[in-house]
């Protein structure tokens, strides 16, 4: 039998409700940077029909009772998309007309309330074991959703947006590189790693020798990282002209890359050696003595069956550097890092938010991505 | 045939086989034998080459097996291990087709072949070939492994204690199989065991290995009644040899003409088999049946007995 008390959900929803009703649900500042007045949840939504409390406590209610997963997969879902129109409408009503330096910001009430359901929501999906195709649609729907949402204008008065408006053209660039920044590091670092970890095989005092250097590496900071990377970097640049035509030298988006790229070469190169390592020695004397060649015993059976491991491996370093890739913006490499270190610089927590909130999106997307591939990959392989 | 001439490998100062002579006639089985670390699997892996002899030399059917690159000798032998070391990232049909796709064979042939052995070993084609190895049971997996083997047709099989992992039930109906399969096929059968039982039941000939060196090659009956060595005698045991003796033979052997009173024994049974149905019914003698179940003749238990002993 079941216990009928689901002690998470009624922690989580205790949380929401105490967050949406105790703590301010948006902050109205007069311009982007003074600290401004919390506003409660009742007077953000202002007088209205008593409907949408109704609506609020039945998928509320639902989504901590039911024992079903998927219902209340639906209804965590709902209950966010609820939190967002209610952002989205405090910001048009708190709004006077025709001001465009009013802020109306989402306080800690919202934020509490949306990670809690989230959590809520991430954890039933968890529970359900949902199939890699299904939680890359769920990925998809979650994007088209929140796409519609900002493209329809209904949040348009939300702080963070405003931002996004000023900052429209900036942010497509900073995005791009971004991604740029995170994506070719990782891709240089599978194109490096995959032989590295390859040439380890079979050779312990070469493992020994790449994994031990490469864990060292792992543990400077990125900051300390990118001052090591200035100065060869700057002497190469002068040196080489060429070089620093192409945009490398010191600073800027070459030793960020370099650097990501450093970080995520231990997880390639050691997922790469452990799923090497992994594959049965009796499965490789088997096919040695059926007569496969040493390099179809690589392409047909070690590289296959090593495969879900080393994606595995690209996973981490993939959702690692779609955060770290934030830091680049310190040295000038660009990304979404360059928001958050001006708003910092500002004291502008919008510009922040501009700058954090897809950074997370991007981590937590690439994750969903790698996790369905890994998977795919996977499913010869029954448990 | 298998002829091995003055086979050695050694490790540095380490000698583990010893200018090996052995001769391997065409469609039997030989078993070798040794205690753990005589240097059986080395023996083996240097028929088909797994390791590269330090000296000596192997013919399979008149050709040195040096005659030829090491893969294109090795898709020739059949190879199986203990524990199987099936593909599990293939099915049961990708598993069987390895060697045939390896020496290009047409599709159609191929599953034609994969079809045909999975049937001759009790698997369901229609039920099994699209299944993973981790989904069959450790008896299936097995012989699939000696299916996979035989994909290719090959005059020679390695098997290094291919058994070993079964328990003791199953290992009985795979012993069975194999020897069933060997004659219709007339396969040439190397296998290594450290299972007398395994030995005696299976080998037309055994092979005794001992710290690299080969101390006798005959057949089982003479490990018995003329050891060439004591450790051979250790390895052979001695307190139930007059039992291992009588279960070589069978009671067609010693039939004699004429009808006694006594329990019927099939004329496959053993001897060892009959002696302990005799004493089970209290009988001094039986009744032997042939073929087609009629009786030929009868054996007495001190006919049985005469055959157990040394002395006869
Ligand atoms: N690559 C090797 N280097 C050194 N010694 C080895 C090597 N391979 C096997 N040996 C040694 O050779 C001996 C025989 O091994 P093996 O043929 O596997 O024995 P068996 O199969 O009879 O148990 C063992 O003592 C083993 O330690
Ligand atoms: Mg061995």
């Amino acid at each position: 039998m079941r216990p009928r008390l689901d002690l998470p959900a009624w922690l989580f929803g205790s949380i929401a409700v105490g967050a949406l009703f105790g703590l301010p649900f948006v902050i109205s500042k007069a311009n982007r940077i003074v600290p401004g007045v919390p506003v409660g949840l009742v007077d953000a939504l202002g007088p209205g029909s008593v409907l949408r409390w109704w609506v609020l406590a039945v998928i509320g209610v639902t989504a901590v009772l039911t024992q079903r997963r998927w219902l209340r997969l639906v209804a965590t879902g709902l209950l966010c998309v609820w939190f967002a129109l209610a952002l989205g409408h405090a910001a048009q009503l708190l709004t006077p007309p025709g001001n465009a330096v009013v802020r109306i910001a989402p306080g800690a009430g919202f934020w509490c309330a949306m990670a809690s359901v989230a959590l809520l929501g991430v954890d039933a999906a968890a529970r359900l074991q949902l199939r890699a195709l299904a939680r890359l649609a769920l990925l998809g729907l979650v994007m088209l959703v929140l796409w519609a949402a900002l493209a329809s204008g209904y949040f348009d008065h939300v702080s963070v947006v405003r931002e996004y408006a000023v900052n429209a053209d900036r942010f497509a660039h900073e995005f791009s590189r971004h991604l740029s920044l995170a994506l070719g590091s990782v891709l240089a670092a599978v194109a490096v790693g995959l032989p590295m970890g390859l040439a380890c095989q079979g050779r312990p005092w070469l493992r020994q020798a790449v994994l031990s250097t490469l864990s060292l590496v792992q543990t400077i900071p990125s900051i300390a990282l990118y001052g090591m990377l200035m100065a060869p970097l700057a002497a190469l640049a002068v040196t080489v002209p060429t070089l620093a035509q192409w945009g490398i030298g010191g600073i800027g988006y070459a030793p960020a890359v370099v650097a990501l790229f450093l970080y995520a070469l231990l997880p390639v190169v050691a997922n790469t050696v452990l799923g090497l390592a992994s594959v049965d020695p009796a499965v490789v004397d088997a096919a040695r003595g059926m007569g496969l060649t040493d390099g179809k015993i690589l392409t047909r059976i070690r590289w296959p069956l090593a495969l879900p491991t080393i994606v595995t491996g690209v996973r981490v370093v993939l959702v690692q550097n779609m955060g770290l890739a934030a830091i680049a913006a310190l040295i000038g490499g660009g990304g979404l890092g360059t928001f958050i270190f001006q708003g910092i610089g500002q004291t502008a927590i919008d510009l922040v938010l501009l700058g954090a909130l897809p950074t997370v999106a991007l981590a937590l997307a690439a994750g969903v991505v790698l996790d369905a591939l890994v998977e795919w990959l996977d499913r010869r392989r029954p448990a | 045939m298998i002829e091995i001439e003055s086979l050695s490998k050694r490790y540095g100062e380490l000698t583990v086989v010893d200018a090996v002579d052995l001769i391997i006639p065409k469609g039997s089985i030989t078993a070798i034998v040794g205690t753990s670390g005589s240097g059986k699997s080395t023996l083996l892996r240097m028929i088909n080459r797994l390791i590269e002899p330090s000296s000596g030399q192997v013919r399979i059917d008149g050709r040195l097996t040096t005659s030829e690159p090491a893969p294109a000798l090795r898709r020739r032998i059949g190879y199986v291990i203990q524990g199987n070391g099936l593909f599990p990232h293939r099915t049961v049909a990708e598993n069987i087709a390895t060697v045939p796709q390896l020496l290009g064979w047409e599709p159609a042939r191929i599953a034609a072949r994969t079809e045909q052995l999975l049937t001759l070993f009790g698997l369901d084609p229609a039920i099994h070939a699209r299944r993973l190895p981790a989904e069959l049971s450790g008896g299936q997996q097995q012989r699939v492994g000696v299916a996979r083997a035989l994909a290719a047709g090959p005059s020679v099989l390695l098997m290094d204690e291919p058994f070993g992992a079964l328990d003791p039930i199953i290992r009985a109906k795979a012993q069975e199989d194999l020897r069933t399969i060997q004659r219709q096929l007339g396969t040439t059968v190397v296998i290594v065991t450290h299972d007398m039982e395994e030995a005696f039941l299976l080998a037309d000939r055994i092979a005794v290995l001992d710290n690299g060196k080969l101390l006798q090659h005959d057949v089982p009956a003479r490990l018995l009644t003329h050891p060439a060595h004591p450790q051979v005698m250790a390895l052979t045991g001695t307190t139930d040899r007059a039992l291992r003796l009588l279960s070589l033979e069978s009671t067609a052997a010693i039939v004699t003409a004429g009808e006694v009173s006594g329990p019927d024994l099939p004329a496959s049974m053993s001897l060892r088999e009959a002696l302990s149905a005799l004493i089970w019914a209290g009988a001094t003698a039986g009744n032997v049946l042939d073929a087609h179940g009629q009786r030929s003749g009868h054996v007495t238990m001190q006919a049985i007995l005469t055959r157990g002993s040394a002395a006869r």
